[in-house]
């Protein structure tokens, strides 16, 4: 028996409490599991006791299944997965019908949940199969079932419980979109029943007065029929058909876990609940199995974490900033401003004039009044992230900060004369980072007092949303000043790599070629909606033509000219520069002028592709679809690998993670190193010698990925863990 | 090879698929049972004259399932000894069995048979049999499978059918069936439906609407617009399969799509032999037929492929054709055959067709056969061919020729 849960009996109710040992939240192992089960046997076994509650010891009731545990179990094959799920499905069931004679659906004692906060995952689905579930009234707690978003889908019960408690339709969102919510939020949408002050209290309440009836679950009842409508009834059909199609308008197709879990809902909608709990066991062993949740769990879960615990951080210890100031009260400065305050940081925030910093700050003010009107947000809150935010315009005011982040325009002349003027007045053992996306810093590092206390920080637009920041280092950096950038990064509750400095770092030195790729599509004539379907397609937030047009075709033609300066002879992307041009000639600069690769309406929005995109490239014959994918995918993935071979990543965890969280690279995919080992090297690099023959040689094989076929070798060993090359 | 001959053929009038229609009130049992009889009857056939009768029915069940066919036969004047085979593919189920029929009278099983169908919207809701094309995961969300009017939208997108010129073939239907009404075209094959005193419940077809003007039509909004812009967003899933289109152009609506009506019709199939032994004159030999499976996401391009087969095979050439009949499930499908062989509207659909007069799904290809070849006989033309596209993406067709 482990430790993980305690059993007590007070006045005849016997009271089991989660308590994992050496974790702050719980998580649910096989083990752990086996224990519940002799406890709850127990419970219903004894005479004395009346009923049962099960609650936790910590804060929070449980954050999910233990996903490492999840990656490791698809190497012992499916057998050995599908009996696992099965022996939990059957531990659920028993406390669901808690000793009751299932004929007459007496005898059974009312098991209640109680959870003092979070419940999430597992943390759900084990409610689901209790009676009822009271949590307490917390607004910072969250309840749902995330599975999806790491390419699982709930497998404990979940899925077939929620589906036959809510309908398909209301359950949707919770299982499909893994939609989490407060415990109010989510009493409303029917999840849980009871949202009190001490649920505790009512639990005992509860159990006192529960009566047989209360204790069986509808689909226990004779004439349960599924809410909603089962699919083949007249309502069920048309929801059901069009689940199907949601999941694919969606997901384009690129996901496995949803196809898989409605499949389980359908399946498991047309036998009795047993016999649907089995089915839901098959899909889920199925989607364990598949390569997908594998590599997203690695990628989005244990290594993301890994790296958030600090994994590639100096082994200094804490530095945690403060006071920030912020040069530059623009979108970038005001949202770096943002992100701060509201994780409780003091912020300075520094302009030229009042002008420009009271518009930083009305950016701040005016994210929150959306967040209010949507209900996301209290004026309180408001009120008070925004006084952590002072403007000034005088330098000398930031002599107090721990760390000053340079966010001016991306001039570098400019930068270097902000930067100098900054390093005067900071104390000596402040911190001076430089927010850029893409110009180099070591030439600004000479502008600073002491080049080892500079580090260049990239948050991505909108920074105050957006989940990466690459910290960038130069060669005279030192690792303080990383931990310290490092640090900043986590208050913020982002998540940071470490890249040496180099032209656009990784993350836009990865796009770039996607975003030329698309451009030369659509020179050599394919059909512009071809290119932007076939990324979407791919799993790709964006086609390369709307983001090009979201970034701004005169941003792109900057990035162009700058390229072409710094590389001279070896530049190679004329082509997707001329379309730039030819663009930017037709007047037309991307969304925020109006007019792009797409038209837009009078409030911005996109209408549709502009149709002098027929005049201005001929089009000509298609070529196939995947074609077009593997081009736009390994044009990515392959300048990823060169960013790892040229040093300028130093771990593919940084790499993969800060793919998919940098610029949304098919997360499916768990990232470009993933993605390789998913697919096979070999295959990887026969794709890219064919279109090296086609395309040409931006298509080369990297160096690396010809030894590592030759060798035999993959990026990630099974459980996420990177093999040294 | 032993021929097969049309000898008869008849329909019911259409009538309206609702509630408020003539025929709402009709059995599918009664129904089918009266095409049986009047075969039986205009063609003085003795109770034990069929080998079998293959009745088309797509949604079966309910007063349509448990093999109808039979019942339809128990129902209807022949004997005992007459089985009876329900089939079902989808919208061509009619023609099919028609077909079936057909090649087994030339395979030498049997020497003949009645083949058609019925299919009684207004009383048994298209789709409440089922389908788990539409609802399984793991058939629907890989095959991109969108309902028919998306499909219709599809084809109108990707072949550059627009609303106007949908609009405008929908209005010749209209007026092409007023005229063709008018001039007592379908006399020969209309059997009016009768109560049990003998009383006519409907004598015409009830749901054409030959004021219709394009300017009419035009004022109609598209009816799969919503379904595939919004809630449940068919339009991405068609984009799937079709990449290179930014979006669906939603041309169709009612007015430009087939009608939903009660209806049923039949013909008497044989060899020569068993003409002569009945004192029967054929009227056609069905000369081939010919079924195809295709993209099942764009679903309703399948006259293209089946007339392409059926022409290959018999080493024939589009123009050696004098008419055809291509069910008007939706205005595109029609164009989209017109566009594929060259062809003018003078030869395709000359008396209307399902968006004027509905399609009661079962019955339409046994009905669109013997219109064809009525049509056929009064313009003294040798050779016809009739067409459906059908559900999930298939094809049907059928040659005959004038002996």
């Amino acid at each position: 028996m482990t430790q993980d849960f305690h059993y007590t009996l007070e006045d005849g109710i016997a009271i089991i409490i989660w308590d994992q040992p050496h974790r702050s939240m719980n998580v649910m192992t096989s083990e752990a599991f086996a224990t519940l089960d002799e406890m709850m046997t127990h419970a219903l076994d004894d005479a004395h006791v009346r009923g049962i509650i099960l609650t936790s010891g910590k804060a929070d009731f449980a954050a999910g299944m233990d996903l490492a545990e999840v990656a490791q179990m698809k190497t012992q094959g499916p057998r050995a997965i599908f009996d696992a799920v099965m022996k939990m499905h059957a531990i659920l069931r028993r406390i669901e019908r808690a000793g009751m004679d299932p004929a007459t659906r007496q005898g059974g004692k009312p098991v209640a949940a109680v959870l003092p906060g979070t419940g999430l995952g597992i943390g759900l689905e084990l409610p689901l199969a209790c009676h009822r579930i009271f949590v307490k009234d917390r607004e910072d707690a969250r309840i749902g079932l995330p599975e999806i978003k790491v390419g699982l889908f709930p497998g404990g019960g979940g899925t077939t419980r929620l589906v036959r408690k809510l309908g398909l339709m209301a359950a949707a969102p919770v299982l499909l979109e893994g939609r989490i919510m407060t415990p109010k939020a989510a009493q409303k949408a029917g999840l849980i029943d009871e949202v009190c002050a001490d649920p505790m209290q009512a639990a005992r309440d509860w159990i006192a007065q529960a009566a047989p009836d209360d204790l069986v679950k509808p689909w226990d009842k004779p004439g349960w029929s599924m809410p909603g409508g089962a699919p083949y009834s007249a309502q069920g059909f048309m929801t059901f058909a069009g689940a199907s199609a949601m999941i694919n308008a969606r997901t384009k197709g690129a996901y496995m876990a949803p196809k898989a879990l409605i499949s389980a809902v359908y399946e498991g909608a047309l036998v009795p609940f047993d016999l649907a709990l089995k089915i839901e066991a098959r899909w889920f062993t199925h989607v364990v199995c598949h390569p997908q949740s594998g590599a997203m769990i690695n990628t989005l879960f244990v290594n993301k974490s890994a790296l958030e615990k600090g994994a590639r951080r100096p082994d200094l210890p804490a530095q945690p900033t403060a006071h920030l100031g912020i040069i530059g009260a623009g979108m970038m400065g005001a949202g770096i401003a943002l992100g701060a305050a509201r994780a409780g940081i003091t912020v300075t925030l520094l302009d030229l004039d009042a002008a420009r910093t009271e518009q930083g700050k009305g950016y701040c003010a005016g994210f929150y009044d959306k967040a209010i009107k949507r209900g996301t947000a209290t004026p309180a809150q408001k009120a008070d992230v925004l006084d952590r935010i002072t403007t000034t315009t005088d330098m000398d005011t930031l002599c107090r900060c721990d760390m000053v982040i340079e966010a001016v325009f991306e001039d570098p002349e400019i930068k270097a004369n902000v930067l100098a003027q900054a390093a005067r007045i900071l104390p000596d053992m402040a911190v001076l980072a430089t927010n850029t996306s893409s110009l180099p810093i070591t030439g600004l590092a000479q502008a600073c007092k002491d080049p080892a206390r500079f580090v260049g920080i990239h948050f991505f637009s909108p920074a105050e949303t957006m989940p990466l920041v690459e910290i960038i280092t130069t060669a005279r950096t030192d690792p303080a000043t990383v931990a310290r950038a490092f640090d900043l990064a986590r208050q913020m509750r982002k998540t940071p790599i470490i890249v040496s400095d180099a032209r656009f770092f990784y993350a836009n030195r990865c796009i770039t070629p996607y975003l030329n790729e698309g451009l030369r599509l659509l020179e050599e004539g394919a059909s512009p909606a071809l290119i932007e379907n076939a990324a979407v397609m791919l799993g790709m937030p964006l086609g390369p033509l709307q983001l090009i047009d979201e970034v701004s075709l005169d941003l792109a033609a900057g990035i162009a000219k700058a390229t072409r300066a710094a590389q001279g002879a070896d530049y190679a992307d004329h082509t997707a520069e001329a379309v730039v041009g030819a663009m930017i000639a037709q007047d037309r600069h991307g969304r925020k002028s109006g007019a792009g690769f797409y038209q837009y309406d009078a409030d911005g929005k996109r209408q549709a592709l502009w149709p002098g995109l027929g005049q201005l490239f001929a089009r000509r014959a298609d070529p196939p679809l995947e074609e077009v994918q593997n081009r736009l995918l390994l044009i990515q993935t392959l300048e990823a690998v060169r960013a790892f071979e040229a040093g300028v990543i130093h771990d593919i965890r940084e790499a993969d993670v800060g793919a998919i969280l940098g610029w949304g690279f098919a997360p499916w995919s768990g990232g470009p190193f993933s993605w390789i080992d998913m697919v096979g090297v070999d295959r990887v690099v026969a794709m890219t010698e064919d279109l090296a023959v086609r395309c040409g040689p931006r298509f080369g094989v990297p160096p690396l990925l010809a030894r590592m076929k030759a060798d035999g070798r993959r990026f990630y060993q099974s459980g996420g863990t990177p093999v040294a090359h | 090879m032993i021929d097969a001959f049309i000898y008869d053929a008849c329909r019911s009038p259409r009538g309206r698929g609702r509630a408020d229609g003539a025929l709402h009130e009709v059995t599918a049992l009664s129904l089918s049972a009266q095409m049986l009889d009047a075969l039986k009857a205009r063609n003085t056939l003795p109770p034990d004259a069929l080998e079998d009768v293959i009745w088309g029915n797509v949604t079966q069940i309910g007063e349509q399932g448990g093999c109808l066919a039979r019942s339809a036969v128990m129902a209807s004047g022949f004997a005992d000894s007459v089985p009876g085979l329900s089939i079902n593919r989808f919208c061509a189920s009619g023609l099919e069995a028609v077909n079936l029929a057909a090649n087994q009278i030339r395979a030498g099983s049997g020497s003949a048979y009645i083949a058609g169908g019925v299919e009684m919207m207004s009383r048994v809701a298209m789709g409440s049999d089922g389908a788990a094309v539409a609802v399984d995961p793991t058939l629907a969300l890989g095959a991109r499978i969108v309902p028919q009017g998306i499909s219709a939208d599809l084809i109108a997108t990707e072949y550059g059918f627009d609303r106007a010129q949908c609009d405008a073939w929908a209005a010749q239907s209209q007026h092409r069936a007023h005229a063709a009404w008018q001039d007592k075209r379908f006399d020969r094959a209309i059997v009016p439906v009768y109560d049990q005193n003998g009383l006519v419940i409907l004598d015409r077809d009830e749901h054409m609407r030959p004021d219709t003007t394009a300017d009419t039509l035009a004022a109609l909004t598209p009816a799969f617009q919503t379904i595939g812009e919004q809630m449940p967003g068919f339009d991405a899933v068609a984009r799937l399969r079709y990449p290179h289109l930014e979006r669906i152009s939603h041309v169709h609506h009612a007015g430009n799509s087939s009608g939903i009506v009660d209806g049923a019709a039949a013909l008497l199939l044989g060899t020569r032999e068993f003409g002569a032994a009945h004192g029967l004159t054929p009227r056609a030999r069905i000369r081939a037929s010919a079924k195809i499976g295709c993209d099942p996401t764009i679903m309703l391009t399948g006259p293209v492929p089946v007339t392409q087969k059926l022409l290959r095979e018999q080493g024939m050439d589009i123009a050696d054709i004098d008419l055809f009949e291509v069910n008007e499930a939706f205005s595109a499908v029609v164009l989209l055959f017109l566009q594929a062989f060259g062809l003018g509207p003078e030869r395709v659909n000359v008396n209307g067709g399902a968006i004027a007069m509905g399609h009661p799904l079962g019955a339409t290809g046994a009905i669109i056969l013997g219109t064809l070849l009525d049509e056929l006989e009064r313009r003294d033309l040798h050779t016809g061919l009739a067409t459906l596209c059908v559900a999930s993406g298939m094809g049907v067709a059928t040659l005959i020729e004038r002996v």
